[in-house]
């Protein structure tokens, strides 16, 4: 392979610039909104396989660097693959395969004009993604970043007439750019003081900081990457945004842009910062499990599909960062195979959550296409009128919920592992803490699953609770193909956890320099630590599953007497029954009020049972906006009157503003 | 120590140049003032002349004869249009009155030239006066813009406050690189026009160029 030259850095540079010349091509096409869907959709999907590809590739190959023509003047680009980048690179390409591929049918009720702009954008966001991965500089990083930020901002606003998804757009430009100057911050913090040069990553890596320093730089990184992952208390943009972005945009926002900030936590934390300390660690674990059950508790008593889903990435970040926390205090206190065990998890967790969360995403949209309708208390009994639908994003459901044998168990199953493994650590405090971490992980799990149960039931069993719902259609074939592709992702990921593992410890070895491994030695049994203690077989589990399943078919078939009587169920002594009487997302999330009552900020006006025309209006807030942005906004609008003050709109005053400016400025400098 | 006779009648051009500089200043009528602006150009040009002459700088000859058409003859020329065309030959009222601003101005002077000394230490001994004098021009078309309430007079003091740092260019510092000024020439050149293209704006929105008017533009 390295005798041609070509590395799978140049393999990524070429898929970038591919990406750019399809989305400068559908600017062009805009007269053929067909050919967008059918031809640049496609293609852009094909080079996100590729990319995926290559990613697998850059895992076990060394790594390997470049440094563009491109950038300023004595300032050029650095990247860089290595196996982290390449990584999240396969996390990508996965995901947005299936979300392209997805996006080719979805899109096709666009005009052509704005197909064209979208198409673009769409295909920016990818580039910026991707930059932001294999960026080797600050300069660079920042570039990607802002690039990707602003990409999304427009594809969110993609239908700017309605005032809410500009307000919600606004606000998610507003945090994400307070995200990226503490991201810019750290950045200068690490380089040192050591001139313009110093802001390569290789220069950060060899810059010898004080532990202050490298707790500033960890601290403003946290903030900053934290503020695009959604981490609390910067999550406010996440449940505004989604929704109001088209479902695809959606997918690739929750599935993979909150990685690329889960990247930058990684990057900074193991690779530039030379030294880690144990703070670090507990800080991210507790504020992974706050947010972690901060968003499965929202995400029960939402009864906007989309929203619901936003809030489940909430909770999955707080995974994800516990991951990374346990990570750190393993590494810190030099027990490296069991920081190597929390990495793997956080890692394959990602790489879960993007396939099963694009899924979800991807699967609302085509149930917003077919019924227009996002409020889950209009939908139900959809699983009819969408059987491929219905089936593929079932497969989703369950993953997401932690069922075995698909993939969402495995990465749990191995977080839960890593944190029964912890006894040990020298430090009592944290070996006190971290049990109580298990049960709130545990706790967010079976919430997560309790959520499931409610978007799935709700807006797919049961009867239809609108008359219009009678004519939805099912997934169209892009479509299809595009869950199909998610959906197989999920469950192959589920199967082969011994080959992802395998894979995932070339990622390790560099961060850590330790690996998992598998103590089982074979490719049926995924053993952690050691065969005695835990070890779990996905492929014998579905085995099991089917066979229980057969057996059971087998015997009702044959023993059961086969008489059925069809009648009217039992129906209370209430015989005027509609489907709107069905159990509703909000009556179903009502325990979950109800048990977590002082963290909402609950507004209901129920009607009085004399009113002949009842109208039941229910929200639950969250109280950290009001506790929080609100006095934020109200400071920040003081501030502006009062420099608003300085502006007269007289040219005079403006002029000798200027005026004494300068005659201040000659008179001492 | 016997002064070379180019630079003597340089120093006399930077007085006339401050003279003028003060007419200006003092000058109520926009017509005049146009008037007032060409002569500075002149001397400008003449300047620029006389420098090239006496370094040699083939360069500078350039610069001076674009001074002569910039300044001399097309923005005049093009400012004289301006007022005939918006029929705003009236009298330059003033925000301050004018022995104020000329008190004002002398004390702008003397504050330049103390400012000056120490970088005049540096320069050649000969020409210590030019860069006070260059500053205090800049400063007293600031001071004109300030003081003054309509628009005209106020690019035509702009337009003398380049004049001064083009002077400081040339006669203090023996010329900058031909593209520089090129590239100065012709900011002018376009700001001149764009001004010219928001008078008629201005005047559109409040049938009037006095701009005290834009103060309903605040939004309160």
């Amino acid at each position: 392979m390295y005798a041609v030259g070509i590395l799978p850095l140049d393999v990524v540079a070429w898929l970038v610039q591919f990406w750019i010349v399809l989305g400068l091509a559908a600017l062009f096409l805009q007269r053929a909104p067909r050919l967008i869907t059918n031809v640049i959709f496609p293609l852009g999907a094909l080079a996100s396989l590729l990319l995926a590809a290559t990613g697998l590739w850059a895992l076990a190959a060394p790594t390997n660097i470049m440094v563009l023509p491109l950038g300023l003047p004595d300032l050029p680009f650095h990247l860089r693959l290595d196996p982290l980048s390449g990584f999240f690179l396969i996390l990508l390409g996965g995901a947005s395969f299936g979300v392209s591929l997805f996006g080719a049918g979805y899109f096709r009720s666009m005009s052509g004009g704005m197909l064209g702009l979208l198409c673009l954008q769409y295909h920016l966001f990818l580039v910026g993604m991707t930059l932001v991965l294999v960026a080797d500089d600050a300069y660079m990083f920042m570039v990607a970043w802002e690039t990707m930020a602003l990409a999304s901002y427009f594809l969110v606003t993609t239908d700017h007439a309605i005032p809410d998804i500009r307000k919600a757009g606004y606000l998610y430009l507003l945090i994400a750019h307070v995200g990226a100057i503490a991201i810019l911050l750290s950045f200068g913090v690490m380089q040192g003081g050591n001139g313009i040069g110093a802001y390569t990553f290789d220069a950060m890596r060899s810059a010898e900081l004080t532990s202050f320093w490298s707790s500033v730089a960890f601290l403003l990184a946290l903030f900053g990457f934290g503020a695009k992952a959604g981490l609390l208390p910067m999550h406010v943009w996440l449940p505004e945004a989604h929704p109001a972005a088209p479902s695809p945009v959606s997918a690739l926002m929750s599935g993979v842009m909150l990685k690329t900030a889960i990247y930058g936590i990684l990057r900074v934390s193991f690779d530039l910062l030379g030294t880690q300390l144990w703070w670090w660690g507990v800080l991210a674990l507790a504020l992974g499990l706050l947010t972690a059950v901060f968003g499965v508790m929202f995400a029960a008593v939402q009864g906007d599909m989309k929203r619901l889903l936003a809030y489940s990435s909430i909770e999955n970040i707080g995974l994800l960062l516990v991951g990374i926390g346990l990570t750190l205090i393993f590494h810190v206190y030099g027990k490296d195979a069991l920081a190597a065990l929390a990495l793997t998890a956080t890692l394959y967790h990602s790489l879960n959550h993007a396939m099963f969360k694009s899924l979800l995403f991807v699967g609302t949209g085509a149930i917003l296409h077919s019924t227009g309708e996002r409020n889950m208390g209009r939908l139900g009994g959809l699983i009819r009128r969408m059987p491929w639908a219905a089936m593929l994003m079932l497969v989703g459901v369950l993953a997401i919920s932690g069922l075995p044998p698909l993939n969402g168990f495995v990465s749990e199953w191995l977080l839960l592992q890593a944190f029964l493994l912890s006894p040990g650590l020298p430090n009592s405090y944290i070996n006190m803490l971290v049990p109580v971490a298990a049960a709130v992980i545990a706790l967010a799990a079976a919430l997560a699953a309790y959520v499931m149960v409610k978007f799935y039931g709700v807006i797919f069993l049961g009867q239809p609770r609108e008359h219009a719902l009678e004519h939805a259609h099912d997934a169209g074939i892009w479509e299809r193909i595009g869950m199909g592709w998610l959906a197989l992702a999920c469950v192959v990921l589920g199967l082969a956890p011994v080959f992802v593992v395998g894979q995932l410890d070339h990622v390790s070895q560099m961060l850590l320099g330790a690996q998992l491994g598998n103590a089982a030695d074979n490719w049926i049994f995924l053993a952690p630590v050691d065969t005695g203690r835990a070890s779990y077989s996905p492929l014998y589990f579905l085995l099991a599953v089917l066979g229980v399943m057969l057996l059971a078919s087998v015997l009702v078939r044959h023993l059961y007497h086969g008489r059925v009587r069809r009648s009217d169920p039992w129906d209370c002594g209430f015989p005027a029954q509609t489907p709107r009487m069905q159990d509703t997302a909000e009556g179903f999330g009502q325990p979950i009020r109800r048990i977590f009552e002082p963290f909402f900020k609950i507004e209901r006006d129920v009607p009085s049972p004399f009113d002949t025309h009842p109208r039941y209006h229910g929200q639950s807030d969250d109280r950290l906006w009001y506790i929080l942005y609100l006095p934020i906004k109200q400071l920040t609008g003081k501030l502006s009157l009062l420099a608003g003050m300085l502006q007269h709109g007289r040219i005079h005053l403006y002029l000798t503003y200027t005026f004494v400016t300068l005659v201040v400025l000659l008179v001492f400098v | 120590m016997q002064i070379p006779y180019t630079l003597q009648f340089i120093n006399l051009l930077a007085a006339l140049l401050l003279l003028i500089a003060f007419a200006m200043l003092a000058q109520r009528r926009i017509l005049s003032l146009i008037n007032l602006f060409a002569w500075q150009g002149a001397l400008l040009a003449l300047s620029t002349f006389i420098v090239a002459y006496s370094t040699n700088q083939h360069h500078l000859y350039y610069s001076a004869g674009l001074t002569l058409l910039l300044k001399v003859l097309l923005l005049p020329y093009l400012l004289h249009r301006l007022i005939n065309r918006l029929n705003v030959r009236w009298d330059v009222e003033t925000l301050i009155n004018i022995p104020t601003t000329m008190l004002v101005g002398i004390a702008l002077v003397i504050f330049s030239f103390n400012l000056a000394a120490p970088i005049s230490q540096l320069a050649e001994g000969i020409t210590r006066g030019l860069i006070g004098i260059a500053l205090a021009s800049v400063l007293l078309s600031l001071l004109m813009m300030l003081t003054r309430r309509k628009a005209v007079s106020q690019v035509v003091a702009f337009l003398a406050l380049e004049n001064g740092l083009f002077f400081a260019a040339t006669s203090a510092t023996q010329g900058m690189p031909l593209v520089v000024e090129l590239g100065i020439a012709l900011d002018v050149l376009v700001a001149t026009f764009i001004f010219g293209i928001f008078f008629f704006q201005i005047r559109e929105t409040f049938d009037s160029l006095d701009i005290t008017h834009m103060e309903k533009l605040k939004d309160d």
